[in-house]
């Protein structure tokens, strides 16, 4: 029995060796040459990106709030309307549209708004031509509010896609018992639905917030001018100047900006199990 | 009496339906608006792919055509090229992450096997983090050994990435088999590799398969990575879109964009029947 276990691990090895080898070395290496320089703890290489890029830190922070609050308002009403509309046209309508996005690259969508939200984008043209704006009146949406509306119209697909898989799930008898009782379907959704959601829809946010981090086409592409995202900022560093240090203390921000989000929905719903046991 | 309360109810009835008649019309308008948002961008992205000529202040090209597409498909110009360098990288990490994740599906797919749930998680890590500075470090650790800018070096910083998507559909996969065929085989006398290429292999194919499609278009559409491994030696499309944006290029930047779509959508299509939500929930339990 032994030496089939150790078999197994054989089995194994090459994966993990793959992942420890080019992932998890390089992500230690990235924090420990954040933190040393030659061999010696210090504090400059943070200090510096601080002083440098304080300002883009605190930008990237309010956009992956932004779009964090628009991306669960946006999913739960559209799996809501999925899970609780009496209409069946709605639900099928919906439940194919909000999909449409899951497989588009995030390099294909920025491209997409890089031309939709210019200046003379389809959508300005598309308000000229109504007649609510004139030319003139027309502002391109590139930078932070086109990050904003591109992630979003992005991890819409992926964040409703587990939010109405949770729906699906519930007991469909709670449900029914509540509208027998004469509860309304905001009521329904308030008092039954989202409480019991509400684990997926951190999954979902708290992933939906490392994709972001993770995506340098999208800040690349829409972001023009400063502020930009701290992503922009570590390809800059390290493109321009070969300067590793700055762009893994930036990256270690990153990482930090991650956990916190993590951290916050980690303790709430650990709250929430304490309050229910 | 009667007749009193039967034209009460019809016009209880009838009050009762009248918000839901507008609800109906405000639903309508819902889907109205988040349709015309989601198609607006990739409307955008089709036109531009027939623009020749389109300036501030015109609503839409002054003058359409399909001169980009006769330039993006001569066979010498750099979008043939880099499609099939795409092509190659994608197809070479199926392969990669074949070769690694159908062992590793399979010990994992047991569950005797020691410290199941820390393998599972160690493969979920290159997801779980923001991997650009990861790819960064790669970038240097890679020109150490010489392998920035390589085919290799590419096709290596790809499989790691979806290695997370491989190794866990095939332990789906391998979950779903049935133990007592394999057992009835080892029983008659086969050997543990025939039993394994002739009886549990053919039974886990179509997970196994779904996952080299996940890894072939995570692979197609990677950007970060090859970004900092391969430019500027290796143009994948990505690549080649990012470059062609940036120089204000649009039309060629929109036709290798739509390129790329098509393989995204022609997925969609064949998964649209297997990606239930419903599905999803019991994911990982």
């Amino acid at each position: 029995m032994q030496q089939k276990e150790a078999q197994k691990l054989w089995l194994i090895a090459p994966a993990a060796l793959m992942v420890s080898l080019f992932f998890l070395y390089p992500l230690c290496f990235s924090l420990y040459s954040a933190v040393t320089l030659d061999g010696a703890l210090t504090l400059s290489h943070l200090d510096k990106a601080f002083e440098l890029y304080s300002k883009d830190m605190l930008f990237t922070v309010i956009i992956v709030l932004v779009s964090v609050m628009l991306l669960a308002i946006l999913s739960i009403s559209i799996a809501a309307l999925i899970t609780l509309s009496p209409f069946r046209s709605v639900v099928g309508i919906l439940g194919f549209l909000y999909r449409l996005p899951l497989f588009i690259p995030f390099i294909v969508a920025a491209q997409m708004m890089r031309t939709f939200l210019a200046k003379n984008g389809l959508m300005n043209n598309a308000f000229v031509a109504s007649g609510l704006m004139t030319p003139m009146d027309t502002i391109s949406f590139l930078g932070w509010s086109g990050i904003i509306i591109t992630f979003v119209w992005k991890q819409l697909a992926f964040s409703t896609l587990l939010i109405s898989g949770a729906m699906a799930a519930l007991d469909d008898a709670q449900i029914r018992a509540a509208r027998n009782l004469g509860a309304s379907r905001l009521r329904i959704l308030f008092g039954i639905i989202l409480p019991q959601i509400a684990p997926s829809l951190g999954v979902a946010l708290v992933l939906s917030t490392v994709t972001m981090m993770s995506v340098l086409s999208v800040p690349m592409m829409i972001g023009t001018g400063t502020p930009t995202m701290i992503s922009a900022d570590m390809a800059f560093r390290v493109d321009s100047y070969g300067d590793y240090h700055v762009a893994n203390a930036l990256g270690l921000v990153s990482y930090l900006i991650c956990a916190g989000l993590a951290w916050f929905y980690l303790r709430q719903s650990l709250k929430d199990k304490g309050a229910a046991a | 009496m009667v007749a009193q309360s039967v034209s009460n109810n019809i016009v209880l009835k009838r009050l009762k339906r009248l918000p839901f008649a507008s609800s109906f019309w405000l639903q309508m308008l819902f889907i109205l608006i988040f349709s015309l948002l989601l198609f607006g961008p990739i409307i955008n992205l089709l036109i531009w792919t027939v623009t020749e000529v389109w300036y501030f202040p015109h609503a839409l090209p002054t003058q359409w055509g399909l001169k980009y597409w006769h330039q993006v498909f001569n066979p010498y110009s750099d979008v043939s090229g880099s499609l099939l360098t795409s092509l190659l990288i994608a197809v070479l990490t199926v392969g990669v992450c074949l070769l690694v994740s159908v062992p590793a599906g399979y010990a994992l797919s047991k569950r005797s096997m020691p410290l199941r749930v820390f393998w599972m998680l160690l493969f979920l890590i290159p997801q779980a983090f923001p991997n650009l500075t990861v790819y960064m470090n790669i970038a240097r650790l890679f020109y150490g050994f010489g392998l920035n800018g390589t085919l290799l070096g590419v096709v290596l910083v790809h499989s790691v990435h979806g290695l997370m998507f491989s190794v866990w559909i095939s332990v789906a996969a391998f979950s779903a088999t049935d133990p007592l065929l394999e057992r009835a085989s080892r029983n008659l006398g086969a050997g543990s590799f025939y039993t394994f290429f002739h009886i549990v292999l053919p039974q886990a194919a179509p997970g196994i398969m779904a996952s080299c499609i996940f890894v072939f278009l995570e692979s197609l559409d990677e950007f970060t990575g090859t970004f900092f491994v391969g430019a500027p030696d290796i143009t994948t499309l990505p690549l080649l879109l990012y470059s062609a944006s940036m120089e204000g290029n649009y039309q060629i930047a929109s036709i290798t964009a739509l390129i790329l779509l098509v393989p995204s959508i022609l997925f969609m299509v064949v998964i649209h029947k297997f990606m239930k939500p419903e599905m999803l929930a019991k994911l990982g339990k």
